[in-house]
């Protein structure tokens, strides 16, 4: 058991120090994250200075929901992405027989080496908008310090639901053999549901709820939400729990699947 | 003027053979086609979003802001469509698959800009022109030539100025391979600012826009004089006009950045 820790965290590192070389391309998109945020959040205090109070956040709690969305937009990989890259050009190129035949669990490899890049981008591309939102665009930091951890354990939750949800789309790779459509189509859905373009409260009654009851809403909704402190005590532990329940769901779910798309390999030798 | 047209004509001749090779694989070409009109409506369906809940966003009506928006997506749309993947120039370099391109009998920067061209790519400036043709419907104006020719000079202008936008700042990339990132926030995140009213953005930011990185000039200025609306930074009406000129003065200066850049090319002989 601790060996199989030891490992994962040694891969997970791996993949940290890997996302680490690349300085001047990180920075660049940190700055890209933040132009963009400035740009939206002007858009947004115009919506609430026509109508305040939308949706349950004040103009203040809606300018911080863009910082922190654009924030986890990269980390959570919520246009897809992470991982995806990379397994798709092994599907290509055949190499993905070897991760079949690893000593290692084919789906906890992925995982590892997506929370070392989360962790990574999460820390740079996150903390730089992050910042400068706070600093000079007036967006609001947690009141409480307890926010802070919750709000991480959020965002970790957060990579491990995108992860299912893009894994389950690698997955198609199988059958597909190029899944980059399928990968096309999830991404859009996932920045409409995720909350990422507009807070799900804002959308039509019906189309709102079935947006919050979804996957999607676990990967920038909800962490967003625990750093608004829109929630207290336990209700908070509610939205972490909705993040889990995903979580395991989805986990499962690529579990099953990968069984199905292993049986249906054939390696071709040479 | 023969450069001129060898230029082109060897662009053609690589973007259709890049067209045929898209196509290749026919499931994925379709979805990924569906996937760009998708996500080039999400903005669209924000804003539809946003005046469900407001009737004017910075004092405009939906409209009005579909004209903004019109104008702007043809304007990236178009430049997007022709040279858009002139932004992989690092990735590239760093591979040095522009060596490659460099000892072809033909320009380089046509070479670069056809690549991986699809007509994928048309998807934003048909939708953007969908919009428009609402816009126009909607909005029910009184035609003058004046106006007629403001907007034909958007329709010209705007892809211009993006064109220049894409080339110029690729050129950095001669400089500093990393940057790509960088770039995508005065092309995309222009985009995205040109669809929104200037009147939502702060007076700093408009300065910006007007004479650092011209993009005010693709359909703010025009738009404000077809729409007889008063300019929140106060210029003096010519500068609504002035669009020819300063898109001249972009595609001039992308130039020579493009041979600066060039010319500053040492391969690493790999």
């Amino acid at each position: 058991m601790r060996q199989a820790v030891g490992l994962y965290l040694t891969i997970a590192r791996g993949a940290f120090r890997r996302y680490s070389t690349y300085r001047m391309a990180t920075f660049s998109g940190a700055v890209t994250n933040s132009v963009f945020a400035v740009i939206l959040a002007a858009t947004f205090l115009a919506l609430w200075r026509a109508r305040p109070g939308l949706g349950g956040y004040d103009a203040r709690a809606a300018v911080t929901y863009i910082w922190v969305s654009q924030a986890l937009l990269v980390s959570v990989a919520a246009w897809g992405g992470g991982f995806q890259d990379e397994l798709q050009t092994r599907f290509r190129s055949g190499d993905i027989a070897v991760d079949l035949y690893r000593p290692v669990d084919f789906q906890g490899w992925w995982l590892a080496t997506d929370l070392g890049r989360a962790g990574f981008q999460l820390l740079v591309r996150g903390g730089v908008p992050l910042a400068v939102g706070a600093l000079w665009f007036g967006a609001r930091l947690p009141r409480s310090p307890l926010t802070w951890p919750l709000f991480l354990l959020s965002a970790l939750l957060a990579v491990v639901v995108s992860f299912g949800v893009r894994f389950l789309v690698s997955l198609s790779g199988f059958w597909l053999h190029d899944a980059e459509g399928l990968r096309a189509l999830t991404g859009v859905a996932s920045m409409f549901l995720s909350g990422m373009l507009l807070p799900l409260t804002l959308f039509p009654a019906g189309a709102g709820a079935v947006a919050r009851a979804l996957p999607w809403a676990a990967i920038v909704q909800l962490p967003c939400d625990v750093f608004l402190e829109r929630r207290h005590g336990l209700a908070v532990l509610g939205e972490l729990g909705f993040q889990l329940g995903w979580a395991l769901v989805l986990f499962g779910l690529g579990r099953v699947g990968l069984r199905l798309a292993t049986r249906k390999v054939v390696v071709q030798g040479g | 003027m023969a450069e001129l047209r060898w230029a082109v004509t060897s662009w053609r001749l690589a973007a259709a053979m890049w067209m045929r090779a898209a196509t290749a694989y026919r499931t994925s070409f379709v979805l990924l086609a569906a996937a760009s009109l998708l996500v080039c409506s999400l903005d669209f369906v924000v804003l539809l979003l946003m005046f469900h809940h407001t009737d004017r966003l910075g004092g405009w009506r939906l409209p009005e802001i579909g004209l903004l928006y019109g104008t702007a997506g043809i304007a990236i749309g178009v430049a997007d469509f022709l040279l858009g993947t002139v932004d992989g120039l690092g990735e590239r370099i760093r591979t040095g698959a522009l060596d490659t391109l460099l000892l072809r009998p033909a320009p380089a920067l046509s070479m670069v800009c056809a690549e991986r061209f699809t007509l994928r790519r048309l998807a934003r400036p048909a939708q953007a022109t969908a919009v428009l043709l609402w816009a126009l419907h909607a909005l029910d104006l009184h035609w003058s030539w004046d106006k007629v020719l403001l907007l034909a000079m958007m329709l010209v202008c705007g892809p211009v100025i993006f064109g220049a936008l894409f080339v110029g700042l690729s050129s950095v990339q001669f400089f500093w391979g990393e940057a790509r990132e960088l770039q995508n926030s005065a092309t995309y995140g222009g985009a995205t600012l040109l669809q929104y009213p200037p009147d939502v953005f702060a007076r700093d930011l408009l300065l910006g826009v007007t004479f650092g990185v011209p993009l005010a000039f693709v359909n703010w200025l025009p738009t404000l004089q077809i729409l007889g609306r008063p300019d929140p930074l106060g210029l003096p009406v010519v500068c609504r006009f002035a669009a020819p000129l300063v898109a001249a003065a972009a595609a001039g200066a992308a130039g020579l950045a493009w041979r600066a850049g060039l010319r500053a090319y040492r391969s690493t002989g790999s």
